[in-house]
């Protein structure tokens, strides 16, 4: 079995308990969900739920037709990463003394385009957006310089193609609504 | 125009508590049959109800499990949406075996559970269980009701997603205080949902490439499902088979959709199903399963499934398709309408030198094994003969449920149905306990037809209360306990799979007459085989309920037999071969 990483992107209503919801689907498949971000989408009332995992293609495939099957669910994707735009924040907590005491910290500020939200007698806050990989290297360099804390968001994605995929759904499915109500 | 609006709008509210909302809408929905079982939660609810019982039958059950397993019968005998009630906390938790066995059998339900207080919600109240949290899983779709004015429109959202596209159970939980509540009441059915797409228009295309196949095909096999049920596809089943002159096999939620006595018809599938229709799976070049999910119990090893033919998969649940068996042509529709379109678009034909390819099969299935079933040389009662008999005694018209177990797989075999919805079985699930309440549920749900329940001395113990509810509702329900004195099916495994150690499968079973007797049921027992037929035509004679206990072989096995797991085409017709 192929493991790759896939985003999936979950439009839904906005209702309580769907989160609950969806996440059982992956734990009933063992999958392990590395990230997971909710919010509103672009749509008013609709949230969009954007998921990473790894694991085969054709489970994924799978996983998602099952999660539309939900009645609040109105419509599932999963991209691999080259059809996604993604990105994540990462903040990390340093001492000001460390921050003052010397360049490195500057500099690796400098270097990985990260930049500084907060300064306090005590304490400063860096930000970073990037890929995982990106997040955790500087995480790695700021180390040794005594990190305090270290937080990282789930993902957010955005497709390559240059259509709104969810308001294309929408249209569909308006007119296969219109079809159905005039067959039946 | 806009008073003549305004007052008919007026006249459709009506000043009243949330609990009243809830049975009025009830009403709208045409429910006239409740199943259910009281407490401290859902008083206001029963309360209401006391006002409308000259409109809608409650059913009181002994236990809430009986009462949505009744509920589930009455679902699947009539068509209609199967409505429970239940208190909060226990009373919610006992309905989760069923709501998942209507889950898994596509079974419209709306099962309404009371909640404790609204403001008592998340602090461990006296019987507050997260009853939107455990059923979850098991629900098509769930919500909580805190608020009365929600209950009307909750309530026409939760029948339209019960009973449209592939139909499952909904699960509506109402806070005490919610039921108190004043509210108004205006009823409007659903129609759609935004989110919800139930069915799709079907696809030209696909139409087109599944009508070539089957024109093409030498020797195509049909895979009857409960979906042809469930859409009322029957007849134009029947048309279609006939028009294209291709076999039929059913499942085991498939049975009764096609009567047994057609010459199309070539049995059960599956692992306890013909030989015929088994073999042929692995033989035929064209598989058309209509209304069916692949379960693994029809398949075996999927591996080795049918890898011959193309497949046609008819199937309205798009999760469905693709999902075990990968089908050549795919139509995501309601099975009558495709049928309807398909049989329009296929040719008249004529399979009877592939049909006569069964023959052999059927032959020895029938010497090898349906004859010992059913026409027994040895001393002990065998469950065919009894099954086989109270088929025919009541002219294969009567309605069937069954238990779990080896009575449900020879009760399958060869009761032999003649009417649609007369099969009554817990398929996907496999849940003891299910027999007897189903049973309940079937007699209320059409009470023109003897109910004949076929359980095991196992099952029967799990939900053995129900016989009160039989009582009180003067139900004309056959009971009829097949009793080995074991967990009968567990207790052949052993013995074909584990060396026949018998590990806690052999059971001392109480005296099922006195119990009987006791619920004030008439009940007899029979032993021998010369006293058989006369107790079933006093059990069938007499109105109402009746109770058979009949002691049978108690080391008997269920063949044919596909070993779970192996290719389904690998029969096995006894223990050795
Ligand atoms: C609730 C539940 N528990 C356990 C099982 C596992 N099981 C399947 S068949 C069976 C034996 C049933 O025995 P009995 O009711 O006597 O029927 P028999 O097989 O003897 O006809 C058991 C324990 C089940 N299907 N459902
Ligand atoms: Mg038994």
């Amino acid at each position: 079995m192929q493991k790759q990483e896939f985003t999936i992107s979950a439009y839904t209503e906005n209702t309580i308990g769907l989160l609950n919801r969806i996440t059982i689907m992956f734990t009933r498949r063992r999958m392990n969900i590395d990230s997971l971000t909710v919010s509103e989408s672009a749509i008013a009332g609709i949230s969009k739920f954007t998921i990473v995992v790894k694991d085969a293609e054709e489970r994924i495939r799978k996983l998602c037709v099952q999660i539309e099957r939900h009645v609040e669910v109105l419509k599932c994707f999963y991209h691999r990463n080259d059809e996604v735009v993604h990105q994540e924040v990462a903040l990390y907590k340093v001492s000001s003394e460390s921050l003052l005491s010397g360049d490195h910290i500057e500099k690796l500020v400098r270097e990985y385009n990260a930049r500084i939200l907060e300064i306090t007698p005590n304490f400063t806050v860096i930000e970073k957006t990037g890929h995982k990989a990106e997040t955790q290297e500087l995480f790695e360099k700021l180390n040794p310089h005594g990190v305090l804390q270290f937080i990282r968001s789930g993902r957010v994605a955005i497709t390559r193609s240059n259509i709104e995929k969810l308001s294309e759904f929408l249209k569909e499915r308006d007119r296969v609504q219109t079809v159905l109500d005039h067959n039946n | 125009m806009t008073t003549q609006n305004n007052s008919s709008l007026e006249r459709n509210e009506e000043d009243v508590t949330g609990a009243q909302a809830l049975i009025k809408s009830l009403l709208e929905e045409g429910v006239d049959t409740i199943f259910g079982y009281p407490g401290g939660a859902i008083m206001p609810v029963y309360d209401a109800l006391y006002d409308f019982l000259d409109q809608v039958n409650h059913v009181l059950t002994r236990h809430e499990q009986g009462a949505i397993h009744a509920a589930q019968g009455y679902a699947r005998v009539s068509g209609k949406v199967g409505v429970c009630f239940a208190t909060s906390g226990p009373g919610a938790t006992n309905l989760i075996t069923g709501i998942a066995d209507a889950m898994i059998d596509s079974t419209p339900l709306v099962c309404f559970t009371g909640q404790v207080t609204s403001p008592l919600l998340g602090t461990d109240a006296f019987q507050e269980s997260d009853i939107v949290g455990m059923s979850m899983p098991v629900t098509k779709w769930n919500y909580q009701i805190t608020d009365a004015d929600e209950i009307t429109d909750v309530v026409a959202k939760a029948f339209f997603i019960a009973k449209s596209g592939r139909p499952g159970p909904v699960l509506i939980d109402i806070s005490k205080d919610a039921q108190f509540a004043p509210t108004s009441f205006k009823y409007k059915k659903y129609r759609r949902i935004r989110s919800y797409l139930p069915e799709q228009p079907v696809e030209k295309k696909s139409l087109i490439d599944a009508a070539r196949l089957i024109n093409q095909a030498q020797k195509p096999l049909m895979l009857v499902g409960q979906g042809v049920v469930l859409s009322g596809a029957e007849k134009v089943l029947l048309q279609f088979a006939e028009k294209t002159g291709i076999p039929m096999a059913s499942t085991l939620l498939g049975l009764s959709a096609v009567p047994s006595d057609h010459p199309l018809w070539k049995g059960m599938l599956g692992m306890h199903g013909n030989y015929g229709p088994n073999v042929m799976t692995n033989e035929c070049d064209l598989l058309l399963a209509v209304g069916m999910r692949f379960d693994d119990r029809v398949t075996g090893d999927i591996k080795t499934y049918a890898t011959q033919a193309k497949v046609i998969h008819v199937e309205i649940d798009p999760s469905e398709i693709n999902k075990n068996i990968p089908a050549e042509v795919a139509i995501c529709s309601d099975a009558k309408k495709a049928l309807k379109m398909l049989l329009k678009l296929v040719k008249d034909n004529d399979h009877t030198s592939w049909c006569n390819e069964f023959i052999p099969f059927q032959e020895a299935e029938y010497e090898k094994v349906i004859e010992k079933d059913i026409y027994p040389s040895k001393t002990g009662l065998t469950m065919g003969e009894v099954v086989h008999q109270v088929a025919e005694a009541t002219n294969h018209d009567a309605i069937m449920t069954t238990d779990v177990g080896q009575q449900q797989m020879i009760a399958a075999r060869y009761f032999k149905f003649k009417n649609s919805r007369s099969c009554i079985t817990s398929g996907g699930l496999g849940t003891m306990g299910f027999g007897l309440p189903a049973a309940v549920g079937a007699a209320v749900g059409n009470p023109a037809k003897t109910v004949v329940a076929f359980l095991g001395d196992g099952g029967y113990q799990m939900t053995i209360q129900e016989m009160a509810t039989i009582k009180q509702e003067n139900l004309n329900v056959k009971v009829i306990v097949l009793n080995n004195e074991f967990l009968g099916m567990v207790r052949q495994w052993q013995e074909l799979f584990f060396d026949r150690r018998y590990s806690f499968t052999k059971m001392h079973n109480p005296d099922f007459i006195k119990i009987a007797e006791g619920y004030g049921i008439s009940a007899k027992l029979v032993r021998e085989r010369d006293d058989l037929s006369i107790a079933i035509d006093e059990m069938l004679a007499q109105e109402g309920p009746y109770f058979l206990e009949v002691r049978v072989e108690k080391e008997d096995n269920v063949f044919p037999m596909v070993p779970s797991g192996a290719t389904i085409s690998d029969v096995r017709l006894g223990p050795n071969s």
